[in-house]
């Protein structure tokens, strides 16, 4: 095979990679809502007086944080069937990359949420506002602008791991990749491709997420 | 304060009822006791001001009427009903947060570092209260954070956030939107210790200007003597979690009979 790069092969996957790339994209989105809402719920439950939603809570990120992402993946997608769940490749490993992300992601949101000073809950209640409310619009708005850079990370870090979906058979990048190059017995156009196309998405993507970071901070008035 | 309450009344009554009432009421931080079965009444538009040693418990009065501090024995009462309890049959029992969200709207609280919302401009930190938890329209809460601005001489801040605003300048926002709550308890908690002396001015005239306005009860912790003995009705010398000594200013600056009260006060003023 040797290193000898075809551009006409080239331009004849790279339709077929760029829409892959279209799933890989949806699947991280999809993942990382997931992930953002579930995360934000975990997080905060270990903020509540209750002890036993508080451990739940921490164990089960704990939980997710020792094992690796791949065996959630299979998890979810072979064991949830025999209790009767049926998930197709692609909502099993959005769930499975949305869990696993989501007790990252509240580590995030704990720190964020440690970080708001002690006084403006004492603030907060001197003016009788609810712990609702409170949170809704004092706390977190104050949390999520120190989220965002560790967010950022996280956000990339779902990209990036959208392969692992492969395993399970979801058509995602790699996989295209993989199944040209088992076609054709060419590896190299396929597999640089992928490298370059995350690049191309990674580096842009980590620009922006400085980018929301300055203008939340100055949307809240947060500027220093 | 887990037990059940007897022996104290459930409410006060009558034409000489205190605004605010500490009866027997007790704090400990593991071994160390903050408030040594504390006693203390304090009229309708009273301003009683605290005094005392730092670690002798001035703060935690405040914080324990703010709720934000639990008690470990006695009662609180505010404005006749009790505070940190609430009626059960005849017993007092410990107050719930609903009795907690229904009586703490008797007070208003300045703290030491302002703790301002900074995400908030200044008018915002005004009308957030009113809005969401008096039920003020919008403009109705706007009218009268704008009347509290213009009275803490900030109305030409009201757009600013707190970030842009001078130490003074924050401490007086403070005080604006605690008013706008209308509280019938104004506390202040040492709000003059975390400015420039050259600013405390600004804010110490602010609180001046409320004494015997809407009838406000005032209670405040400072280590400003002069500004103390100026404007209070009361001075308590704090000592150990006990008041040691109180009295009209003239008394107690003036004619201090406690020893531990003239040790304090010829500290204070050797210092400056």
């Amino acid at each position: 095979m040797g290193g000898n790069w075809s551009w006409d092969f080239t331009l004849q996957i790279l339709p077929r990679l760029i829409e892959a790339t279209g799933y890989t994209l949806l699947a991280a989105l999809i993942g990382y809502l997931i992930a953002m809402v579930l995360g934000l719920v975990l997080a905060l439950a270990q903020r509540t007086p209750w002890r036993v939603l508080t451990l739940i809570a921490r164990e089960f990120v704990e939980f997710i944080r020792s094992t690796p992402l791949i065996l959630q993946i299979f998890f979810v997608f072979y064991v949830a069937p025999q209790f009767g769940v049926r998930l197709s490749p692609w909502t099993a490993g959005m769930i499975a990359i949305g869990l696993h992300y989501a007790a990252y992601l509240s580590e995030v949101y704990r720190g964020g949420l440690e970080s708001v000073e002690k006084g403006q809950w004492e603030a907060a209640t001197s003016l009788n506002l609810g712990t609702a409310h409170c949170y809704r619009r004092i706390i977190l708005p104050q949390a999520l602008p120190n989220c965002i850079p560790g967010m950022g990370n996280y956000l990339v870090g779902i990209l990036k791991d959208t392969p692992m979906l492969s395993v399970i058979g979801v058509a995602e990048l790699m996989h295209t990749a993989n199944a040209i190059g088992t076609e054709t017995y060419r590896f190299l156009e396929p597999f640089t491709l992928v490298g370059l196309i995350f690049l191309c998405i990674s580096l842009p993507l980590a620009e922006l997420v400085r980018r929301a970071e300055t203008r939340l901070r100055r949307k809240l008035g947060l500027v220093k | 304060m887990k037990q059940e309450l007897t022996g104290y009344p459930l409410t006060l009554d009558g034409p000489d009822r205190p605004m605010i009432r500490f009866a027997d009421v007790s704090k400990s931080y593991g071994d160390l006791q903050v408030l040594d079965r504390l006693n203390l009444d304090v009229a309708e538009g009273e301003m009683v001001t605290i005094i005392g040693p730092s670690g002798s418990g001035k703060t935690t009065v405040l914080r324990m009427l703010m709720t934000l501090e639990t008690i470990d024995e006695g009662v609180i009462y505010v404005d006749g009903n009790p505070l940190t309890h609430m009626p059960k049959g005849d017993l007092l029992v410990p107050a719930d947060r609903r009795h907690l969200r229904r009586e703490r709207a008797n007070i208003g609280m300045c703290f030491q570092h302002f703790n301002l919302f900074p995400h908030m401009t200044a008018l915002e930190n005004c009308t957030e209260g009113p809005i969401h938890v008096l039920g003020l329209s919008r403009d109705a809460a706007r009218e009268r954070a704008e009347e509290l601005l213009e009275m803490v001489g900030l109305i030409d801040k009201r757009d600013e956030y707190p970030a842009r605003l001078s130490g003074g300048q924050k401490q007086r926002v403070a005080i604006a939107r605690a008013l706008a709550m209308r509280p019938k308890v104004m506390l202040f908690d040492e709000v003059t210790s975390a400015l420039d002396p050259e600013v405390t001015g600004e804010v110490t005239e602010v609180i001046r200007k409320l004494v015997g306005k809407h009838n406000l009860t005032m209670l405040m912790v400072t280590h400003q003597m002069g500004f103390a003995r100026d404007i209070s009705d009361r001075i308590c010398f704090f000592h150990n979690g006990r008041i040691e000594e109180q009295g009209p200013p003239s008394e107690l600056f003036g004619n201090p009979q406690s020893e531990r009260t003239q040790q304090f006060l010829s500290a204070v003023n050797e210092a400056i």
